[in-house]
């Protein structure tokens, strides 16, 4: 069943009035349990692309439909709460909010859910558990490395259990053994517990685990293969 | 949740906080030490005057406060003065008969005012009994005069000389009197304490020839804030036809403009303190504002709707304002009340001005809660208008731009 389909997508922006055309028409289909990369050249459009599928931005034209919504129609704050409850994101580095610590960052998703304290808890450990950080709880993102930092933060993406999550190249400022291990960790929330992942890359050792590959050149999609890991 | 990650992201920027509460905590500071002082100078200068003299309302006969004559005295109505007494709140009704005459001593001579009054009654105005110094007070009855030390000490004479007293009565006729001067009384003010003599009532009324006519009801009350009620409340009993009403303020229109023009100058200066404040807290706030960018950009991401952002910056400018407000007032009031209980004596020429206006040279800052209330709302209230730049900022704030950063 597909969850994300994205129709005929443009965006235009204008930098000093120059156009730039980031995409040019992107249709894609994505369906549940994908462990999807979007791959291609800097300045393809894969960011744009991401942004505009997780509602951060407004496409200049096309639609977005997650589920049943079509989350371009959505107003601002209606969109705010879709996100919170089903999308999660990673982003490439400074995911955290500095002043919380580990177990409170990931909680923070769930307070705003307003989830009991029971439920909380007891997911928030299971999830630190499952990135291998039930150690690290009670740390502050400061006092952890960028791979355990990005571990936080793909654990704070599921806590409010998200359709799907999107993470922006979230390897990109990893050494590549941390990169794999964290990769690992995404495959096995993808294989054990089903969910749905969408990541960009330009990481080769990063994209030979993805089981599905769209290439983006320009802002159009060039190649889209299955592979088997 | 909201007020642990405002508690947190206060102490983000340790010395830029610091700075901020320490620059709100000055301004309390001063503000508070300032009005206090302030006020403190205006309620004494009126509470010597009118608390002590005065009173916050008279009663004369119509047009005695233009021109101040005996011939604009009136019949003595004790009925009226009962109907007077009964009006919430008022603590004493008084009768005076006041008049000018030449008192002279030894070689000297000096006019003074001659004030009939009735040392019971003026217990809760003059209160002779708390205010004598040398001597005794004199009974309702006496034939002698009781007089401000400022002018025994200008005659050199003590409790028990005699002093002669010569002046113009009613409709003219001439009156004089050799008095025993049987005591001696200290008023705070110098205007009081240097010209005035008081006779009993009726031995006024009988120098000046006036039988039983006095020029002026002084009313007291326990709550000077508001004369302006009482003297509705007055107006109501009495004929305005015969009878003119007026208020401290009307009767002392130089010293509301003293108090007025002070205050004013006082309120001035903690304006343009009051703007350097606010821009300080600008900077913190805009300083703030612009680094987190990213970060807002991160919340509005995950899923935390735009007031909420912004309801945490509400919370971190309050809490740095209130740290900020208390520790000023924690500062301020213990210095406050030290010196209300010792107050400030001026020395130099702020003293010399004050005594010339007829005011002691004394300060007890005034400890009214209303001080520090009305500038720690102040300092709220800038800081939360100022929290209206982050709030625009946010509210417009873009997700993926704020990101891009
Ligand atoms: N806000 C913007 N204003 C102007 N141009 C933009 C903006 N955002 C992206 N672009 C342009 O759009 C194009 C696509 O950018 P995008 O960031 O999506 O590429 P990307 O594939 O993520 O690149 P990278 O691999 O470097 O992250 C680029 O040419 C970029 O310069
Ligand atoms: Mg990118």
């Amino acid at each position: 069943m597909s969850i994300i389909k994205t129709q005929d997508l443009t965006k235009i922006y204008v930098d000093h009035t120059v156009e730039v055309h980031a995409l040019n028409g992107v249709t894609l289909d994505v369906a549940e349990r994908e462990f999807t990369a979007v791959v291609g050249p800097s300045g393809s459009g894969k960011t744009t692309f991401l942004n505009i599928v997780g509602g951060l931005d407004n496409p200049s034209s096309g639609t977005v439909s997650i589920g049943d919504t079509d989350i371009t129609d959505l107003k601002d704050n209606e969109l705010i709460d879709f996100r919170l409850n089903n999308i999660g994101f990673v982003f490439q580095a400074y995911n955290l909010i500095p002043v919380l610590t580990a177990k409170e960052n990931v909680e923070f998703i769930m307070l705003m859910q307003k989830k009991s304290k029971k439920e909380r808890d007891s997911r928030v450990e299971e999830l630190l558990v499952a990135v291998g950080l039930g150690d690290q709880m009670n740390k502050k993102p400061r006092e952890m490395s960028g791979g355990q930092q990005q571990r936080v933060a793909v654990a704070r993406a599921l806590a409010s259990k998200p359709k799907f999550v999107l993470a922006d190249e979230p390897t990109a400022n990893l050494d590549s053994k941390t990169a794999i291990n964290l990769l690992e960790i995404m495959a096995n929330l993808n294989k054990e517990e089903g969910i749905t992942f969408i990541f960009s890359t330009h990481d080769q050792k990063v994209i030979d685990r993805a089981r599905r590959i769209v290439t983006l050149e320009d802002g159009k999609i060039v190649s889209d293969v299955e592979q088997n890991v | 949740m909201y007020f642990k990650l405002a508690w947190r992201n206060i102490w983000r920027n340790k010395r830029r906080s610091l700075i901020t509460i320490a620059s709100i905590l000055f301004a309390v500071f001063f503000a508070v030490m300032m009005r206090s002082i302030q006020l403190g100078l205006y309620s004494q200068m009126i509470d010597n005057v009118v608390g002590f003299y005065t009173g916050y309302v008279q009663i004369h006969s119509l047009g005695y406060w233009d021109e101040k004559t005996l011939d604009n005295s009136f019949e003595y109505d004790e009925g009226l003065i009962d109907d007077i007494s009964k009006i919430d709140r008022i603590t004493g009704v008084i009768p005076r008969l006041e008049g000018f005459a030449l008192s002279s001593f030894g070689e000297s001579t000096k006019g003074a005012m001659v004030v009939g009054v009735d040392p019971e009654k003026e217990k809760v105005m003059i209160n002779f009994h708390e205010k004598i110094v040398d001597g005794a007070v004199f009974e309702p009855t006496d034939r002698s005069v009781l007089m401000g030390q400022g002018l025994a000490d200008y005659y050199g004479l003590k409790a028990f000389d005699t002093l002669v007293l010569l002046g113009q009565g009613y409709h003219g006729v001439s009156a004089a009197g050799k008095y025993p001067v049987s005591g001696i009384v200290k008023f705070s003010s110098p205007m009081l304490n240097d010209n005035l003599i008081f006779l009993p009532l009726k031995e006024a009324q009988w120098f000046y020839g006036t039988d039983n006519r006095i020029t002026s009801i002084v009313i007291s009350t326990d709550d000077g804030n508001r004369a302006s009620t009482l003297k509705a409340s007055l107006a109501e009993k009495i004929d305005d036809n015969i009878y003119e009403l007026m208020s401290w303020e009307e009767m002392m229109p130089e010293l509301v403009q003293i108090i007025q023009a002070d205050s004013g100058g006082g309120l001035i200066m903690l304006f343009i303190l009051y703007m350097v404040i606010t821009f300080g807290i600008f900077g913190t706030v805009l300083m703030m504002t612009a680094e987190r960018t990213y970060e807002f950009g991160i919340l509005l991401s995950i899923g935390m709707r735009r007031w909420k952002i912004s309801i945490v910056l509400l919370i971190e400018t309050l809490m740095m304002a209130t740290i900020g407000v208390i520790c000023g007032g924690i500062l301020a009031m213990p210095l406050v009340f030290y010196f209300h209980n010792n107050p400030i004596e001026l020395t130099g020429g702020a003293a010399e001005a004050l005594l010339e206006f007829g005011f002691e040279a004394v300060i007890p800052p005034s400890t009214d809660p209303s001080i520090i209330i009305t500038h720690a709302l102040i300092i709220l209230v800038i800081t939360t208008l100022i929290t209206i730049y982050p709030f625009f900022i946010i509210s417009r704030l873009q997700a993926a731009s704020a990101m891009r950063h």
